[in-house]
């Protein structure tokens, strides 16, 4: 048995070993929290005495349409989020309720995508969207993503577990097909849609490859592609100006997150166990 | 997909129906961006580049031939290998050691759990932003901490030594957070009286964490390694602002020299035979889980 003492040695080191690691790990994001209020030369010479300065934002602001490229990121994301929302149920209605031939070779089709993800074929999604004319769109950015194997596949799961009782109510009560789809599965399946609607909006809002690819203009361009163009080194700005820029752009997400902290862990989590 | 089919035929023929119309939206869809992309690279792999005045011409194998023979495909596969060799097992570490950490019971065990999960909710360009400042020769944090040990100016991203593990740094902040999602997850699961009973049989804190909570947390580490193995190939967003694959390809992954070939070298052949190299990697990857691991993942 473990003497008391020895447990109280272990508690002093998993708690220092725990809190130094969660200061490295925070810790750039703290740093740049602190560039960005000083001017670059302060920054970069360490100088924790310098005043505090806002001449950092009201730069970065003025230097990229910010509030364009964060109009453009959410409409980026709802698009694709009614998209996923709608093919998924359907499909995933079909893989759960529906027995018929060739359903077993279409589910596996439909698996291949969670490994050969649209990054991965960017030169022929980037042929197809152009030939469909939808380069520089908002609709050619999400298309490629509406149709998500990982989203098909949670909602064919959840439904799955949805009890056929349910099912006969609704019945009974004259519902065809679509009703009962709409009125007793998705209903059922709502904690499920919360989880997948913050697990895509995180992971959409932070995308950049595909966007970068498929966008020619600061009318569609989403933020992250508005930040990689802002910060690169050729545009000639300071590293406390970057900050700043860096700060502004994912503030909208990191509030979110840190708010309903609990709901987007939770959401990852049924997202993420299947 | 056990189930069989409806006796019924007017059943069977509705199920039919609905099967397949409640599938096409999302079937068209991965037909335009997922089957047929597809297809289309390995046909387009067998072509020779065109330009404005050669037209592309069927050539077999000889694309394949060409990049086997390039240096710089084994430097960039050489790096790849090593970005996944140290990204995946240090991470997956990593993100253990932050489950176990923030599972235990001590004091701010909230905010320690924050810190580590926020890199997550970043964009990669964001972080790569953030890191920059990390790594700028003599003036960056990381030379203001080598400077207490007397170490002088290092240029982190700019020499071949260095630049593809500044890349890894940051792949790895990025992703432990996340990993440790799953692992909190698990360990939350594992029953109570596991501990006691360990306890009471004599089992110190090492015994019971090898011998009892190891092997549960098994199916989650595989989870963890498929997706860690996936975005080994997948993460190359900091690239675009740390090194630019730079200096002489030494930090060049895979994914960013398809990008630069398609896009900057308008190189479509050699792009596409590339993405069916990726394509057949991560199909292995995809085999390796249905094969050997957990099946019950997808047939539960």
């Amino acid at each position: 048995m473990a003497a008391p003492s020895s447990e109280r040695f272990w508690r002093i080191i998993d708690t220092s070993g725990a809190w130094l690691l969660a200061l490295c790990w925070i810790a750039p994001l703290l740093f740049a929290l602190w560039a960005a209020f000083h001017s670059a030369n302060a920054a970069l010479a360490l100088d924790w005495r310098a005043p505090l300065i806002l001449d950092n934002f009201r730069q970065a602001w003025q230097a990229a349409p910010w509030l364009r490229y964060l109009f453009n990121t959410v409409i980026l994301v709802s698009l694709i989020l009614i998209g996923q929302f709608t093919l998924c149920t359907l499909a995933g209605f079909a893989f759960a309720r529906f027995q018929f031939r060739g359903k077993s070779l279409l589910f596996a089709l439909v698996l291949l995508q969670l490994f050969v993800l649209p990054e991965i074929l960017i030169v022929e999604n980037y042929a197809m969207v152009t030939r469909l004319g939808l380069f520089d769109t908002p609709l050619g950015m999400s298309l490629p993503y509406m149709a998500s194997a990982f989203g098909i596949f949670l909602l064919r799961q959840a439904f799955m577990q949805i009890p056929r009782e349910l099912e006969e109510a609704a019945r009974i009560e004259g519902c065809g097909w679509f009703g009962v789809l709409w009125r007793v599965y998705v209903p059922a399946a709502k904690p499920i849609y919360l989880a997948y609607a913050l697990v895509s909006v995180a992971t959409h809002w932070n995308n950049f490859l595909w966007p970068l690819i498929v966008t020619n203009s600061s009318a569609t361009r989403p933020l992250t592609v508005g930040l990689s163009l802002f910060g690169a080194p050729e545009s000639g700005v300071n590293i406390s100006i970057v900050s700043a820029a860096t700060l502004m752009a994912i503030a909208p997400l990191l509030i979110g997150f840190l708010v309903f902290q609990r709901q987007f862990i939770q959401a990852f989590l049924r997202a993420g166990i299947r | 997909m056990t189930q069989a089919l409806p006796r019924n035929p007017v059943e069977r023929r509705q199920h039919m129906l609905f099967g397949w119309g409640l599938l096409t939206p999302a079937l068209l869809l991965l037909t335009l961006f997922a089957f047929y992309p597809m297809l289309a690279t390995l046909w387009s792999s067998f072509f020779s580049r065109g330009t404005a005045r050669r037209p592309s011409v069927f050539n077999g194998i000889e694309n394949y031939r060409d990049l086997l023979a390039d240096p710089t495909f084994w430097q960039v596969l050489g790096n790849n290998l090593l970005y996944a060799g140290v990204t995946v097992p240090v991470s997956i570490a990593l993100a253990l050691g932050m489950a176990l950490w923030a599972n235990a019971r001590i004091p701010g065990r909230a905010l320690v759990r924050t810190a580590f999960f926020t890199p997550t909710m970043l964009p990669m360009i964001a972080a790569a932003n953030l890191w920059l400042f990390f790594y700028t020769p003599g003036l960056g944090l990381l030379d203001h901490i080598t400077a207490l040990f007397g170490i002088g100016p290092t240029n982190w991203l700019g020499q071949p030594g260095t630049a593809l593990w500044s890349v890894m740094a940051v792949t790895i902040w990025k992703e432990s957070g996340f990993f440790m999602l799953f692992y909190l997850a698990a360990l939350q699961a594992i029953p109570p009286e596991l501990q006691e009973a360990a306890r009471i049989e004599g089992a110190g804190r090492w015994a019971y964490t090898r011998r009892v909570v190891l092997p549960l947390l098994m199916p989650t580490t595989v989870f963890v390694l498929i997706n860690a193995l996936i975005n080994s190939v997948r993460l190359i967003d900091h690239l675009f602002i740390l090194t630019k694959g730079g200096p002489d390809n030494a930090s060049k992954l895979i994914l960013y020299w398809i990008w630069e070939m398609a896009f900057a070298y308008l190189d479509q052949a050699g792009a596409a035979v590339l993405t069916v190299l990726v394509i057949a990697a991560l199909g292995l990857v995809a085999a390796l889980q249905f094969v050997f691991f957990d099946r019950r993942i997808h047939y539960r």
